[in-house]
């Protein structure tokens, strides 16, 4: 959605359904984009402007505008469980590269615990001098960095067969998000412990119903990881881990592990239900690859995108959102006909490792069809392959890390669709 | 410890600037509580693929199936072949085929992961609800399932870790990037 209007053609309603300018979002608000009808003839002063407003902290805790109702997360199908299950960020509703706290995307298996941050302990132990069990307040008092970082489930954009043609980008791209995380260093906790020359993997478990467990490997766990407590500047959400987690950059999300309360060193994986069962990426001669942790290099356009209809010929502003789980963006190329021709969209500073990165390109929609496509490189050289060439080498069974190129076709009337 | 670091506390600690901290008793900072393992006991639960951390107890097919019955068939069926909740048995020789099933028996490398997981996760509705002697009782009874342990068999933290898993070495390293590079035009 946007403020921008074309020409002065949008109402009111056709901003809350969610579209960028010029364009709505198809069948969820199209009937709301009625609403108002073209502006037309001498404005009126409207209500809001003849009286008070609210009064300060009404409510202490500030929430969008009512007339924000439509965005949130929400499952792709209803889940069987929905404590096991996940919600995808509203990608198609959001504006630069920061997701808000209450947007970013869930995946939990076994529900939000409440955790009683005056109870909650974190426990480090296995291959250190000294084993420690620290409060909240006891983490706080470690020296304490801030990041930037996107965070991806590997499971995100299962398209490896193509997906549903009415699949928005919440349903292709969703388990994105980014945030400025903040805590302290894995490795300055290390420090204080004591880090053993054996150690070489890190067990991470929660304290949620699942005691969800992971094993890290030194690398990663050197590699500027944090024991995050805020995220955005506040304490974490709940669904995000509060009052502490893990988080890898670069690394699948699930790895980052939420509601932390142990971290046990070892001298090899623990191989828990998390890296074996699931998480592990099924080859089509019936072995899997395991350890697969770095999210490749992915893009998505973000608008126009699946749902959305173009409503007048004309100038569009096509954006998206790029990462890389290997470092930075260096380009991202879009298409407007399937692949066939290319532009250099222009990538929004600050461009950082690890994080989302907002690109643009001016269009120019003549009315007809039109397959829309990005594509991202990253700092190593990387380049975001098409899906076949992921099917090529990995099949269509390994589940995980789906990275292709996405395409959202555009009809000539202007409705936009998942063409995988 | 960075190295740096070392070697700073170390210079401080020539020029009688810090006092020099006893091994194993003061981290760098000197925040938190030095832990016991009577301490963390509780929460130390992970077993490993060698077999370390399984607790002492034991359990039968028999007591298992029981078991399994009351407290996990509603979700995964019977006989562990998926309702609601995951299939836990059968898939075997389907894991290279157009529909791969990915159980405990076709795919699992590890019988102890089994029984970390029911310890820590299962079942859904109570986890960590269960005691060792019945973790092994259900862990036996879904290995009976997939035909890895005979119907009399009772397995503890000895037996568990040697249960052949048919997948042992199924699974490779991670070889990514490995799709060809593109030239982009
Ligand atoms: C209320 C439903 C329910 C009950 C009862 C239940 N489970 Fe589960 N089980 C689940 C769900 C849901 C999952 C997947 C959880 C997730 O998303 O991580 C699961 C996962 C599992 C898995 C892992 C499957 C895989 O392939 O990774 C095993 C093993 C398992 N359960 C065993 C048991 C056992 C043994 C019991 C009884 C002691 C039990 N379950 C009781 C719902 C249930």
């Amino acid at each position: 959605m946007s403020f921008a209007s074309s020409g002065g053609r949008l109402g009111r309603r056709q901003f809350l359904g969610g579209a960028a300018a010029g364009l709505v979002a198809g069948t969820a608000s199209g009937a709301a984009a009625q609403g108002q009808g073209p502006l037309q003839g001498a404005l009126q002063v409207p209500a809001w402007t003849r009286e008070q407003g609210e009064g300060v902290a009404s409510p202490p805790y500030g929430v969008p505008s009512p007339f924000e109702k439509a965005v949130g997360r929400r499952p792709r199908t209803k889940p069987a469980f929905p404590t096991a299950a996940s919600t995808g960020t509203p990608l198609q509703d959001l504006h630069g590269i920061i997701t808000p706290s209450g947007l970013h995307y869930e995946r939990h298996h076994a529900g939000v615990p409440a955790i009683d941050p005056e109870q909650h302990r974190l426990v480090i132990h296995g291959l250190v001098d000294r084993p420690l069990v620290l409060t909240m307040n006891d983490i706080a008092r470690f020296p304490s960095v801030s990041r930037l970082w996107f965070l991806e489930c590997s499971g995100n954009t299962p398209q490896w067969t193509g997906g549903s043609a009415k699949w928005t980008v919440q349903e292709t791209h969703g388990l994105i998000s980014c945030s400025e995380w903040t805590g302290v260093r894995l490795s300055t906790l290390l420090d204080e412990v004591g880090l053993r020359p054996q150690g070489r993997w890190i067990l991470a478990e929660g304290a949620d119903g699942a005691a969800m467990s992971r094993s890290i490997p030194l690398d990663v766990a050197l590699d500027d990881a944090l024991i995050a407590y805020a995220q955005n500047g506040e304490h974490l959400r709940p669904e995000q881990g509060y009052p502490l987690r893990l988080v890898l950059p670069g690394i699948e999300g699930n790895m980052s592990i939420k509601w932390l309360r142990r971290l046990k060193v070892g001298d090899q994986p623990f191989q828990t239900r998390e890296e074996t069962s699931k998480y592990t990426d099924l080859m089509p001669d019936g072995t899997a690859r395991q350890f697969t942790f770095v999210m490749e290099a992915k893009s998505v356009i973000t608008s126009p995108s699946g749902g959305h209809q173009l409503r007048d010929k004309g100038f569009y502003e096509i954006r998206g959102l790029a990462w890389s789980g290997r470092g930075r963006i260096t380009a991202v190329d879009v298409s407007t006909d399937g692949g066939a021709t290319w532009r250099r969209a222009e990538l929004q500073a600050p461009v950082l490792s690890r994080c989302l990165t907002r690109f643009r390109l001016p269009w120019t929609w003549e009315g007809g069809p039109a397959l829309l496509q990005s594509r991202a490189v990253d700092e190593t050289g990387y380049v975001q392959p098409v899906r076949q060439q992921l099917v090529d080498v990995r099949g269509v069974n390994s589940q995980y890390h789906f990275n292709g190129i996405q395409t959202w076709k555009v009809e000539p009337t202007g409705e936009v669709s998942n063409a995988a | 410890m960075r190295p740096e670091l070392r070697i700073l506390l170390g210079l401080l600690a020539v020029l009688g600037l810090v006092a020099p901290a006893a091994a194993g008793t003061t981290g760098v900072l000197g925040i938190g509580h030095v832990a016991t393992q009577a301490d963390i006991a509780a929460y130390d639960i992970d077993v490993r693929a060698d077999g370390a951390g399984l607790p002492p107890g034991r359990g039968s097919v028999a007591e298992g199936k029981e078991l399994f019955a009351a407290t996990c068939a509603a979700c995964h069926g019977d006989k562990g072949q998926g309702g609601q909740a995951d299939v836990l048995a059968g898939g075997k020789g389907t894991l290279a085929t157009a529909k791969p099933v990915k159980t405990v028996g076709s795919f699992w490398p590890y019988a102890t992961t089994l029984f970390d997981y029911v310890n820590r996760a299962m079942p859904f509705t109570a986890p960590q609800s269960l005691s060792a002697d019945q973790v092994y009782a259900v862990s036996a009874y879904v290995l009976f399932l997939n035909g890895l342990v005979p119907e009399d068999a009772t397995l503890d933290a000895q037996s568990l870790p040697r249960v052949a898993m048919p997948n042992r070495n199924g699974f490779t390293s991670d070889p990514r990037p490995d799709v060809p590079p593109v030239a982009r035009n």
